[in-house]
């Protein structure tokens, strides 16, 4: 497997022939047989219907969910048929979300948001503020580290979000439809923070449906019927329909 | 970066702050939870600790005394219009032979309608005393545990002969400025004179002997007649466990001709029936507190249910932030339990404050066994645990894709 894109290392993560079917009855088949590597340092955008498997496709790679075919390597580790002890703990060390909906505690500030993500990786306390103000100053938030999220702005919620999923280093930043709930100039700012991060090194998978958001990355992924298709093909074969 | 990646952990600390931001975050909801267990455990501790108390009182009163003491009533002379005495004047001897009596005697009280006893015949007023007059047969004094402090006690001689001759009580004798008996001194009752033979220490079945005046019945009926307000009745020692069956002989012993105007009584009965009727009670109200902590641990169960449907989005995230399943299971769990722990700690404070003010208002001793009020917190931190047990599964089982879906 070749790599692509300038700044691609050796893969964080690589699916083979992995594939996902509900169970009946009728058994629907979600995602057809995949394989896909995802370099180091890459910018992959996913695009496609709603229903086409995007979902599906999200939960696998995060570790929600478990393939009923194939292999999920993360940074080399077999991790699509592992105990949920094992994959909790790629979950916590290796991947960060950002969700639609944000998902912050209403109660809690922005920086105890953002260190809620430290209690399960095991990040020593006295060193949780530190990294967590480390954290919102990379997304341009550290003056508003003590602001419920009530207070904060749509764009700015997300910024949190965004710095929660940084907060323990991951190797892949997860952002399932990141600028769904927010409006155009928003979308942007969010979309020019996203970018600074991969110009940073951080690997970036997005699921999107707008264009604007899926035109940044160097990679596009459509899926259609649990079908994967890339535009235009990389070089070297990156997606393609399972053996 | 390939290689070993750390477990992820919920720290005993995290897992309590985290727990505890849970409750605080509806805290008004959390307060109408444990009221539940706090009515449940205040309530149980509460009945128990003035069963306690109240068992603790009726011990005071059931002591060997009184579990050696009978009264025969003169039922007959209650009834009667003229005033009259039922028991003959061999009475003692006839309880006597009662098998379990140790000593029997009969008294009554003697009423007059002013301050009769003075020491003087014509009487200074400052020397008259209120002293209450007892008359009592012979048997009387040693039925009732009378100790003396000095001289003699009347005996059935001058009982027979019903002599003017008094018993005082040592108190009664300093107020009436009797230090010495060597001169017989003499009091005079209702300006009859009496000779003092003997001062009385103490009196362990009738504490009026110890302070007043007793004279010998005879005299007292020839003097005075017999009892018209109060009857005059019979105190029994008896051996130990003899009361009950002494009190009901009693009355056909001393009066076989017409036994029904006597009554026997053994003391301990009216405090055993005390004892029954606080033992239902307690019954009853233990039952209810129990009722109330079945509905508090259901209140915990529905309002642990009700909040992980409502922070599915919550356990979701924790889910993708690396949570283990039994990490949020623990979570829900430690919430429920320390609602109940919390309900257990107030409803123990509120149970020992309305102890406190109860036995405060009866002038009781408060009695409550200290394991209570330390079991009563942990009671309420198991029937938390036990109420969280199936929410806290159901969060657990959430699969963390569904729940951020939500």
């Amino acid at each position: 497997m070749t790599t692509g894109g300038g700044a691609a290392g050796e893969p964080v993560i690589r699916l083979r022939s992995v594939a996902y079917t509900y169970r009946g009855p009728p058994p629907v088949s979600a995602l057809k047989p995949t394989s896909l590597v995802i370099g180091r340092g890459e910018h992959v955008a996913i695009t496609g219907p709603s229903g086409s498997g995007k979902s599906t496709l999200l939960n696998l790679l995060g570790l929600l969910d478990k393939p009923t075919h194939g292999t999920i390597e993360i940074d080399g580790i077999d991790v699509g048929a592992a105990p949920e002890r094992e994959r909790a703990a790629v979950r916590a060390h290796r991947i960060g979300f950002v969700f639609q909906a944000f998902h912050l505690l209403p109660y809690r500030t922005s920086i105890e948001n953002v260190m809620l993500a430290q209690v399960y990786s095991d990040e020593p306390r006295r060193r949780r503020r530190a990294a967590a103000m480390a954290a919102l100053a990379q997304v341009g938030l550290a003056d508003r580290a003590d602001a419920l999220p009530t207070a904060l702005s749509g764009g700015e919620r997300q910024r949190v979000a965004i710095a929660r999923a940084l907060v323990n280093r991951p190797s892949l930043l997860m952002c399932d439809e990141p600028t769904g709930n927010l409006d155009t100039a928003t979308t942007h700012e969010l979309t020019d923070l996203l970018e600074s991060l991969h110009r940073e090194g951080t690997t970036l998978v997005v699921i999107t449906h707008n264009p604007v958001v899926a035109g940044r990355a160097q990679r596009q992924i459509a899926i259609r019927d649990g079908q994967l298709t890339e535009h235009p093909p990389a070089r070297g074969t990156r997606a393609f329909p399972g053996s | 970066m390939r290689g070993d990646v750390p477990p992820s952990r919920l720290r005993l600390h995290d897992l309590g702050g985290e727990a505890l931001a849970g409750l605080l975050q509806r805290p008004g909801r959390s307060a109408l939870t444990l009221l539940g267990v706090m009515l449940g455990i205040g309530s149980f501790v509460a009945i128990v600790g003035i069963a306690q108390t109240a068992s603790g009182q009726i011990g005071k009163q059931f002591n060997v005394l009184q579990a050696t003491q009978a009264y025969v009533f003169d039922v007959g002379a209650a009834q009667s219009s003229a005033p009259t005495v039922d028991f003959p004047p061999d009475a003692d001897a006839l309880a006597d032979r009662i098998h379990g009596v140790t000593a029997a005697g009969v008294y009554w009280a003697v009423r007059f309608k002013q301050a009769a006893v003075s020491a003087y015949a014509s009487g200074f007023l400052a020397s008259q005393r209120a002293l209450p007059v007892t008359a009592a047969s012979p048997g009387l004094l040693a039925a009732a545990g009378v100790k003396l402090a000095g001289g003699t006690l009347f005996n059935q001689f001058h009982e027979t002969r019903a002599q003017n001759v008094a018993v005082l009580g040592e108190s009664a004798a300093a107020g009436l400025g009797i230090t010495s008996l060597e001169n017989q001194p003499a009091i005079f009752i209702d300006g009859q004179p009496f000779t003092v033979i003997g001062i009385i220490a103490s009196s362990q079945r009738l504490p009026q002997l110890g302070v007043g005046v007793t004279v010998p019945e005879s005299t007292a009926l020839r003097l005075w007649g017999p009892p018209a307000h109060e009857q005059a009745q019979m105190l029994i020692h008896t051996t130990l466990g003899a009361a009950k069956v002494v009190a009901e002989q009693a009355p056909v012993a001393i009066r076989p001709d017409n036994p029904a105007l006597l009554k026997g009584a053994a003391a301990p009965s009216a405090v055993q029936l005390q004892h029954n009727v606080s033992t239902s009670l307690n019954t009853l109200f233990l039952t209810l507190a129990g009722i109330a902590l079945v509905v508090g641990a259901v209140g915990i169960a529905n309002t642990t249910l009700v909040a992980v449907l409502e922070r599915a989005g919550e356990i979701g995230l924790r889910r993708a932030l690396g949570a283990r399943p039994r990490h949020i299971g623990i979570q829900f769990l430690t919430e429920s339990t320390a609602l109940g722990l919390f309900g257990g700690l107030i409803g123990a404070s509120l149970g020992v404050v309305t102890i406190l003010a109860i036995t405060i208002y009866r002038h009781w001793t408060a009695l409550l066994d200290p394991r209570i009020v330390i079991a009563a917190p942990v009671a309420g931190a198991a029937v938390g645990l036990l109420a969280g047990l199936y929410p806290a599964l159901r969060a657990s089982l959430l699969e963390p894709a569904d729940a951020l879906r939500r």
